[in-house]
């Protein structure tokens, strides 16, 4: 067991060494295929009208004109023990964990993204409990009375809600509740410093971004139930003449919930990296938001930032996942 | 009651609708049709017996014979889930003097497991893959019995050590998967026999296992019964298992019994074509083995569209030896044969007699 951690601990970080090998590259070639040379790209990093002398050093000391992966090696350097940006007229220190500087906005890429995590936290954590709750809960009873009235409507509402985009069903919650109604705040208050008003500006992304979730999880637990109902093991609780609410849940739903946590743990993982359009819509300023923010603006430093983190997160919840596999289903096995 | 204990037989003449009970397990004239899209399912149509305690039962018949939905229904388990909202079921079940058709779920819901309890053919997929065999059994006893869980989990281990699991302490806390195929059927019989019911039905206990463990089950089954006292009923399509088990034998075909008795008659005597059918195609060790097995020709009937007459007409060879086409037009009733044999059959009992002495008999 514990060797089983420590293994698949050490591939989540080889894959993670993978990842930002990959995205680096990725970001070094593309500006070249756009035609920027190294002359540009120091550019951006100083004022207007650098002299020539300037662009040399920054480039320099940035090692811009250094071959990729001496540049990857600089990076990783960074990320573990910060680096100092020396940009000419001012010197920069990022600390590690330094995962770049914005050339934009002049600011180090790190403090941003923890900044915003907890606004992306926030969100994420709240709409998986409404989703899990919902989802969950319309995906058994239909399972219960395929067929059936509210059947028909759950798998109907579930339908519409993983078609309806979220900039769609987001703007119309907005609209209604929070200009029309007044209900809801649109002031992002953390939670630490004001809960109620945390929640009640977090309740329309979390509904929204819920509707999209249950939607799917609605279906998955449908079938799901579907499925282990008609298990001979469903006979057998039966025949012990257990109630059947009690087969419905300590049998049914036992199993047909498992295969949901690899789902779940996925969607999680995705979202920390940022729910990229919930965000923009509800002006939330987190992760994802940042991430929309530098693309438009080009800014590569931020884009490499958020991207590492949403791979962390993605390859972070699957070990959660793998390891919490074996706790669920005793037939798998840590080895 | 008391003439049947005289003659023994667990079989006996039909009795008519409403009156009491006269043995431990009564059937009467059941009928479990399932309405489909393709029409009406009469997967049991008419079926009557009787069984009493410290007795076995053997069901024989192929697939789709109706000898499972029997044993689901006497259970109450087949009206239950979502497929089972729509089942048509007549005609009387009744155990210990109470008659469960009529009965309400919840009433049968608390008889099941303590009075009634089953075990199903694959041990594996009928235990819950997430739970260990002891909380599988715990649960089965607790159920019915307000006990704390320490008590239980002493009773599984002594039920696992009854039946004869080595360390029951340790394998109370393995789960399924953990156990060999004998091991989990054993585990499976502990279960059911939890709370010492008096009706236990086993629905092909034995074709998922090893053949070397087969008898090491049936034995068990035969030797817990003598402990227990209790009704049991077998169901199986394997004549070489009732022989070893049973007292009396029940044949079915297309949802109705063909014939039924003590177990020498139905194989020293079978008086219906469909059971000369089943012996002829069973391997035996004594037959010489360039015997070609005989199978029984044609498919099983269509349980929606059941043939005219006798359900077995297209496919018997005699189905032309009673005059005047009545094996396709008249549906043959139960009719005693002899002391607690019954068969449904238009042929003659001097024909019968002829056919298996002469046709039959020399070539089993």
């Amino acid at each position: 067991m514990i060797s089983y951690i420590i293994r698949r601990t050490i591939a989540a970080l080889v894959l993670l060494l993978v990842v930002t090998a990959v995205t680096f590259g990725i970001f070094f070639i593309l500006p070249k295929l756009a035609g920027q040379t190294a002359d540009q790209l120091a550019q951006q990093y100083i004022g207007k009208n650098p002299t020539p002398e300037d662009i040399a050093a920054v480039k320099a000391n940035l090692g811009l004109d250094q071959p990729v992966y001496v540049q990857y090696w600089d990076f990783v350097k960074g990320i573990v023990s910060g680096a100092t940006y020396d940009l000419g007229p001012t010197t920069v220190r990022c600390d590690a964990p330094c995962f770049g500087y914005s050339f934009k906005d002049h600011i180090e890429v790190w403090p941003q993204l923890t900044e915003r995590l907890p606004v992306t936290l926030s969100l994420a954590v709240g709409a998986a409990v409404l989703w899990l709750i919902g989802g969950i809960a319309a995906g058994v009873v239909s399972a219960l009375k395929p067929g059936s009235f509210f059947d028909r409507s759950a798998m109907g509402v579930a339908l519409a809600g993983v078609s309806l985009p979220m900039f769609f069903t987001g703007q119309l919650a907005l609209l209604l509740f929070s200009y029309k109604l007044e209900i809801f705040g649109r002031t992002y208050v953390p939670f630490t410093e004001n809960p109620s008003q945390w929640a009640n500006t977090l309740f329309l992304p979390w509904c929204s971004l819920a509707l999209l979730y249950s939607a799917i999880y609605a279906r998955l637990t449908r079938s799901g139930m579907l499925e282990t109902m008609s298990e001979d093991f469903i006979r057998t609780a039966r025949a012990k003449g257990l109630r059947e609410r009690k087969v419905v849940v300590r049998h049914g739903l036992r199993a047909a919930l498992t295969p949901l946590v690899t789902v779940f743990g996925m969607d999680i993982g995705l979202l920390l990296g940022g729910a990229v359009i919930t965000e923009t819509v509800f002006s939330l300023h987190g992760i994802g938001e940042y991430a929309v923010q530098a693309i438009t603006a080009n800014d590569l430093p931020p884009i490499l930032g958020v991207t590492l983190l949403a791979a962390f997160f993605v390859v972070f919840m699957n070990l959660v996942v793998d390891l919490l596999y074996a706790t669920i289903d005793p037939r798998v096995r840590l080895s | 009651m008391t003439d049947l204990s005289k003659t023994g037989a667990a079989v006996g003449e039909p009795v008519r609708a409403g009156e009491p009970p006269r043995a431990f397990l009564e059937v009467r004239d059941l009928k479990v049709h399932f309405p489909t899209d393709d029409g009406l399912v009469k997967s049991v149509d008419g079926l009557s017996f009787q069984l009493e305690k410290g007795r076995t039962l053997g069901i024989v018949g192929e697939s789709g014979s109706g000898k499972s939905v029997t044993s689901l229904a006497v259970m109450g388990l087949h009206r239950l889930g979502s497929r089972g909202k729509n089942v048509q079921m007549s005609g009387e079940i009744w155990l210990d003097g109470k008659e469960l058709v009529s009965a309400s779920p919840d009433e049968v819901r608390r008889m099941r497991g303590r009075q009634m309890a089953m075990i199903f053919q694959d041990p594996l997929s009928a235990m819950h893959p997430y739970y260990t065999v002891g909380n599988q059994i715990v649960e089965a006893y607790r159920v019915h019995n307000k006990v704390d869980k320490k008590t239980a989990r002493r009773r599984a281990v002594e039920l696992l050590d009854r039946v004869g699991i080595p360390e029951p302490n340790k394998r109370v806390d393995m789960y399924p998967h953990e156990f060999s195929g004998g091991m989990r059927q054993r585990a499976m019989i502990a279960m059911a026999l939890v709370n010492n019911p008096e009706l236990l039905i086993a629905d092909e206990p034995t074709t998922a296992l090893d053949v070397t463990v087969q008898a090491q089950i049936l034995d068990l089954i035969r030797d817990l019964q003598k402990e227990f006292g209790s009704a049991v009923v077998i169901i199986t399509h394997d004549l070489g298992v009732v022989a070893e088990i049973a007292d009396d034998i029940l044949v079915m075909y297309g949802g109705r019994c063909v014939e039924r008795g003590p177990v020498d008659k139905i194989f020293y005597e079978p008086s219906h074509p469909y059971t000369w059918g089943l012996l002829g195609s069973m391997p035996r060790i004594d037959r010489a083995q360039t015997d070609r097995l005989i199978p029984v020709k044609g498919q099983p009937p269509s349980l929606i569209n059941v043939p005219t007459g006798c359900a077995f007409n297209p496919r018997c060879p005699y189905a032309d030896v009673p005059k005047g086409g009545i094996t396709r037009t008249e549906r043959p009733e139960l009719h005693e044969v002899g002391g607690g044999h019954f068969t449904a059959c238009h042929l003659s009992q001097e024909d019968r007699t002829r056919i298996w002495t002469e046709e039959i008999a020399p070539k089993l």
